[in-house]
């Protein structure tokens, strides 16, 4: 009698929750197509107004245009021209790598640096990390004019102090020199965006066990072997973040280079992103501009994945 | 003992690295241009706004900040809308479509603004949309929504699948679902990736430079770089624009500090 009341009662909860199980999966059908259609607006606009024009601008890479009048396909002499006679490009190629490179390096190893020295919450820290975060909120532009200022050969703050320092020597024409303007160009880069890595490592930092630094402590291991085996590897996915976030970040720093230099003095500072907009709006030609782009798309497919691969070697 | 010497040298080097500068701009804004460069670190003999007036009359300044502020704000607020109504959406949707989108998304994360420039310029010609602020409002909304969307998605996707269900089987919406639950709960998200858009618009050169040549039309940044051809090398000017073009951040930045950093670092992949 009790069995039977018992199995009755299982197969009516079975039942309902059968056809809850229904009610769920015809709302989920319906439901899904809201949820769909809620996506739309953002897509139109995204692919109208930013997927479209990124591929035509990929079409252009095989026209001859000045932007004004008929495009003429010319198959690949972009290309061609692009590998094999064009100078500058190479120039500009081997600049972007120098820029990147040490803006990468310093920005990553200072940002380490800064994030150890700030990692615990006290008050001075957090007023620090403030203050080192605060040229991150400034635009472009007003960096490249504070920092075109204090680079002035004669009369900039930097050059007046070496000299009344008695360090004429390192007086250098920091901007408008071929050698020196792209280091000098780093630097503000560094300048610009080493708070906010500080920021990220310190989030990767925190989160590493306590419990590692007491051991290394107990092990009498000094403040550089905790860093070298414990901070260090802990913190490698960190790392990573931080050095893609900087190379990205590198190659797009087109409003500091074209508002501080343009370019020049002869095209010693340009990076692809200045180059292309200048090939297209101060040569007229804005097929080979769109060439140009394209190696800029593969330069940091390649970047990132090389980045990529080296983390996960080393992570295993 | 070395490590705390060289720790205070270090961390007072780059602090003094960050306040000098900025002193440099806020005290070169009320000196004479041969004040600023004969002394550019000491204060100003005489505490005036002279350069801010000289500034207002002289240029378009006063324009350029309208226009920053008008084409900042509807960008900002366009994009929220659609990027949480889009990432809600893709949260939701539990299949190959869903995933499609969200990549079809990202997948414009890596490609830098420099890289399509040629295409926008020729499309916004076409449809006219050359030197109006909606123009520019349409670009950004359009280049910032994939960040937007990744971030706010990567939210959506960690909330609690039993809320929505719930709520579902009780007879809400999905427009209900996103207006009652989703939007109340990403609003800290929602905060973060509106001060990233706030910020990056804001300081933008770029697209304005690609899409605006009325200087009636041109916001701080593209105006900016005008002056500096308009007043030759007159340093105290610049820093002047310089400061009125930084001052809403700044001050913003002062009010809400944690959340600007938590806000800028979600978005440090726009650079």
């Amino acid at each position: 009698m009790e069995n039977k009341t018992e199995t009755g009662a299982l197969r009516g909860a079975s039942l309902r929750s059968e056809v809850r199980l229904k009610k769920k999966r015809r709302l989920a059908d319906v439901n899904n197509r809201t949820f769909l259609l809620m996506t739309t607006p953002a897509v139109l606009v995204y692919a109208v107004f930013f997927l479209y024009p990124t591929l035509t601008n990929f079409r252009y890479a095989f026209y001859q245009w000045d932007g004004f009048l008929d495009a003429e396909f010319i198959g690949l002499n972009n290309f061609v021209r692009a590998v094999t006679n064009d100078d500058v490009l190479i120039k500009v190629l081997g600049n972007n790598i120098e820029f990147s490179l040490l803006v990468v390096i310093f920005q990553t190893s200072l940002a380490l640096l800064f994030a150890v020295y700030l990692v615990k919450n006290t008050r001075a820290s957090l007023a620090l990390r403030t203050l080192y975060f605060f040229p991150t909120i400034l635009s472009s532009v007003s960096v490249a004019l504070i920092w075109q200022f204090l680079y002035s050969p004669n009369f900039g703050p930097i050059n007046t102090f070496l000299r009344s320092v008695g360090l004429d020597f390192l007086a250098l024409p920091w901007i408008g020199s071929e050698t020196i303007t792209l280091r000098a160009l780093a630097f503000t880069q560094v300048w610009f965006h080493t708070g906010q890595m500080v920021v990220i490592y310190i989030a990767g930092l925190q989160q590493i066990p306590k419990e590692l630094y007491e051991a290394a402590e107990v092990d009498g291991a000094s403040r550089w072997q905790q860093f070298k085996s414990v901070t260090w590897p802990m913190a490698l996915p960190t790392t990573a973040v931080v050095m893609a976030y900087t190379t990205i970040q590198s190659f797009r720093a087109f409003d500091l280079i074209f508002t501080m230099t343009s370019g020049g003095p002869n095209d010693s500072t340009s990076i692809l992103a200045t180059r292309i907009y200048l090939s297209a709006f101060n040569d007229l030609q804005f097929g080979y501009a769109a060439t140009q782009s394209i190696f800029l798309v593969i330069f940091i497919v390649v970047l990132t994945g090389l980045q990529r691969r080296v983390f996960r070697a080393k992570d295993q | 003992m070395t490590y705390k010497i060289t720790r205070f040298l270090a961390l007072t080097f780059f602090a003094l690295l960050i306040i000098i500068p900025s002193l440099v701009v806020v005290f070169g804004s009320m000196k004479s241009d041969l004040e600023l460069l004969t002394n550019p670190l000491a204060l100003p003999t005489e505490w005036t706004l002279n350069n801010y007036r000289k500034l207002l009359d002289s240029s378009e300044i006063a324009l350029s900040f309208k226009n920053s502020v008008i084409v900042t704000t509807f960008s900002v607020v366009l994009t929220l809308f659609l990027a949480s109504l889009a990432s809600f959406g893709i949260s939701r949707v539990m299949n190959v479509t869903g995933r499609f989108l969200f990549v079809l998304f990202t997948a414009g994360l890596a490609i830098p603004a420099a890289t399509s420039i040629i295409g926008i310029y020729q499309l916004f010609v076409t449809l006219k949309l050359t030197n109006t602020i909606h123009g520019l409002v349409i670009i950004n909304v359009a280049s910032t929504l994939p960040i937007s969307i990744f971030i706010l998605t990567a939210f959506f996707r960690q909330l609690p699948q039993e809320i929505f269900e719930s709520a579902s089987m009780d007879g809400a919406k999905p427009l209900r679902l996103y207006r009652s639950i989703a939007l109340p709960l990403s609003i800290p998200s929602m905060g973060a990736v509106s001060i990233f858009l706030f910020v990056i618009t804001w300081n933008d050169l770029l697209y304005p430079l690609l899409l605006i040549t009325r200087s009636d039309l041109k916001t701080l940044p593209l105006a900016m770089l005008g002056f500096r051809g308009e007043y030759a090398i007159e340093f105290s000017m610049l820093f002047t624009a310089v400061m009125v073009a930084s001052l809403p951040m700044v001050i913003m930045y002062l009010l809400m500090q944690r959340a600007f950093i938590s806000g800028l670092t979600a978005g440090a992949v726009k650079g």
